[in-house]
């Protein structure tokens, strides 16, 4: 397949142009065989298909809700995303979320502190989580998928025991009457007027960091670690990648970006129901595999998930904006996603044949 | 290189971190304005404590990690337990097989009684048996309304999700809903669909469904201001669970429609909103007296042979609707988390 033509440069000056293999085919068709132009195809299939069949979805602030959805996916696809193109699985980054926003409501309720003292602890308690998981991986040298399942049940099971223990109930308390709480929510979870629509703020951040991460992957050096990391870690060591530094920072963005969804949740709800998160792991794998990240690591883009969640959010909104029986939701859901990845597939491979 | 040195220092910064972390987190816990004092404060009132021999009752629910609505029911039974000398043992599954395994493993202990819910009553027919064959008593709660009495329980404790619905349903013809959306945030949940369907029942006007993912605010929220974009002329939206009806309160005001909120169950936020009139009412199925009153009727019949409901009928704890005129008095409550 074209997508492993990023694993031979360990070092030096990132690749810019396309792949290798395919220099001398047209541009259109070498454009057509990266990943995520694959997976920007899909999604505009998807998008033209609901609002052809949904007439209300073609209004302005039906579209923002729908950006809205995929940007509290997005957001968490994209560090997921990076993270598996560094070789690496995640599965705690679901009931992160929910665990930095219930350290930063259940800290600043107790000690009655201004929020941003909760937001700010949260999120250093998240970077350990983030640091704890890649220096586990590293160390021990097992899958992350198994040290990963072992912090998402740990999480879980805390998220639910600590809450009752403080509250003595399962959901957080009420703080939006509390200090810096209108600010925090200005930060994280308010809505831009655009032209009359109401766009959530998520959405600006989303594509931001997706901007941002597009700029580390090509143009920098730890761009290329992780590349490199994820490609082949033993001859990535040896021509001198800090493997270890890499990893456990992907791990830390990944917990980072918990962090952040986590905050977007508490400022937009005022309190965090603490059973939450369970299964968003997987949408946030999802999407970045949907967005050409392989699940063998050493492969994909930043840009490519910002697809693959616009992908998911869309189909996700469009069944109800579509007023389609919500009976088969799920079903719909899982056939379009197929749909989308197996047209994805088809044109990669019609574009590099010969 | 001194790589070795520096790496070092990296993996013990997170230690520190957590260590900090932990640190604040534990300063948190012991602050003396905590929650923990109120919710000791809440569970149960100061009654004095039964004289009769310690005995020991396993609480066996369905319900998921995490969710507000059981642990009322579970504050209730703690209530009764601490009150009649009871050794309280609490287990819950979501799945019907592992439930029916945590009641054979109540059995096994030889506990001197089991309340149990039937969210799929099939599944604990066998366990049910095991339980009566070894003389155990058996009661139910919450739902298995129309088995209960099938499985050879001694009495039931809940509220009948379609009586329930129907009664919502009447009121929303009371207060002249015309067109309304039930949303129901795990699909596939037995008791969600009565409770949908009990409405759809009895309320006049039309009834749509809408599916939504329960572990997934920001997702609730989006999809209901999207069915609310997609369909302008919806008056009410109906919620099976109180989180969901605080979402769908955001939902309403993000899709700029007048739409209202009705919702199954109750919180202490909720009741704040109803006070607010954010949401319009709630109607209440009084978790913590289903489980209050399960637990301590293991005690009455072990201590004196009582059924209650004769053993004939269930003993019903809803449909209660609280709105405007009622919630302060329920408010207090809800504030301790025991309602």
């Amino acid at each position: 397949m074209s997508t492993a033509q990023r694993t031979e440069p360990a070092s030096g000056p990132p690749p810019v142009s396309g792949p290798v293999r395919g220099a001398g085919r047209p541009l259109a068709l070498r454009l057509v065989a990266r990943p995520e132009v694959g997976v920007f195809l899909g999604a505009l299939a998807v998008m033209v298909f609901f609002l052809v069949a949904a007439p209300t979805l073609r209004q302005g602030d039906s579209m923002a809700t729908v950006l809205y959805q995929c940007s509290t996916i997005g957001l968490m696809a994209l560090p997921v995303a990076l993270l598996m193109i560094g070789g690496e699985f995640d599965l705690s980054s679901g009931v992160a979320v929910i665990t930095s926003a219930l350290t930063a409501s259940m800290l600043s309720y107790q000690l009655t502190v201004n929020v941003w003292t909760g937001v700010l602890v949260s999120l250093v308690l998240s970077l350990a989580i983030g640091a704890f998981n890649g220096w586990m991986v590293v160390r021990t040298g097992l899958p992350s998928f198994l040290v990963t399942l072992g912090t998402f049940l740990i999480l879980q099971g805390v998220n639910l025991a600590v809450t009752k223990l403080v509250t003595g109930n399962v959901a957080t308390d009420d703080i939006s009457d509390m200090d810096g709480f209108g600010q925090a929510k200005a930060v994280f979870a308010s809505s831009v007027d655009i032209g009359g629509v109401q766009v959530k703020i998520t959405v600006f951040y989303w594509l931001a960091f997706a901007a941002l991460a597009t700029w580390v992957l090509l143009r920098t050096k730890y761009g290329n670690w992780i590349f490199a990391v994820g490609g082949s870690k033993e001859s990535a060591r040896a021509v001198g990648v800090r493997v270890d530094f890499t990893k456990i920072t992907l791990f830390m963005l990944v917990s980072f970006g918990a962090w952040f969804v986590g905050m977007h949740n508490l400022f937009a709800f005022n309190t965090v129901q603490s059973g939450e998160g369970v299964g968003q792991e997987l949408i946030y794998i999802a999407a970045a595999v949907i967005g050409g990240c392989l699940l063998t690591g050493g492969s994909g883009s930043a840009i490519g998930p910002v697809f693959g969640a616009f992908m998911f959010g869309m189909v996700n909104q469009g069944i109800v904006f579509a007023g389609w029986n919500p009976d088969w939701f799920k079903a719909f859901l899982g056939v379009m996603l197929l749909g989308a990845v197996l047209i994805n597939l088809w044109v990669q491979r019609t574009a590099t044949r010969r | 290189m001194d790589r070795s040195s520096r790496s070092r220092s990296r993996r013990l910064a997170p230690v520190v971190a957590v260590a900090a972390a932990a640190a604040l987190t534990l300063a948190g816990c012991s602050s003396d304005s905590g929650g923990k004092k109120a919710a000791e404060g809440g569970s149960g009132a100061p009654a004095g404590k039964a004289g009769t021999p310690r005995m020991t009752v396993a609480l066996v629910t369905h319900q998921a990690p995490g969710d507000t609505f059981w642990d009322i029911v579970r504050k209730g039974a703690e209530a009764a337990a601490a009150k009649d000398n009871i050794k309280l043992v609490y287990s819950a599954d979501p799945s019907a097989g592992t439930q029916a395994n945590l009641v054979q493993n109540a059995v096994d202990q030889k506990v001197d009684g089991i309340a149990l819910t039937l969210a799929k009553p099939g599944a604990m027919k066998d366990v049910v048996a095991r339980a009566n064959l070894a003389k155990i008593p058996v009661v139910g709660l919450n739902s298995g309304l129309s088995d209960w009495k099938k499985l050879g329980l001694l009495q039931f404790f809940g509220q009948d999700e379609s009586v329930a619905g129907e009664a919502l349903g009447k009121k929303l013809n009371e207060v002249g809903a015309k067109r309304i959306v039930c949303v129901i945030h795990e699909q596939g949940n037995v008791g969600l669909t009565q409770r949908c369907d009990g409405v759809r029942k009895t309320f006049s006007g039309k009834t749509e469904t809408l599916y939504v993912n329960g572990t997934d605010r920001p997702s609730v929220q989006s999809t209901i201001t999207a069915k609310l974009k997609q369909d302008s002329s919806l008056d009410h939206v109906v919620t099976l669970g109180a989180p969901f009806a605080l979402t769908a309160v955001q939902s309403v005001a993000d899709a700029g429609g007048k739409a209202k909120v009705a919702t199954f169950d109750l919180n202490k936020d909720l009741t704040g909103a109803v006070k607010k009139g954010t949401i319009e009412f709630a109607v209440d199925q009084q978790p913590y007296l289903q489980g209050y009153l399960a637990v301590d009727s293991l005690w009455l019949y072990k201590n004196n042979g009582n059924y209650s409901g004769g053993g004939e009928q269930p003993v019903l704890t809803g449909p209660a609707f609280v709105d405007k005129s009622n919630v302060d008095r329920v408010a207090e409550f809800a504030a301790k988390g025991t309602r």
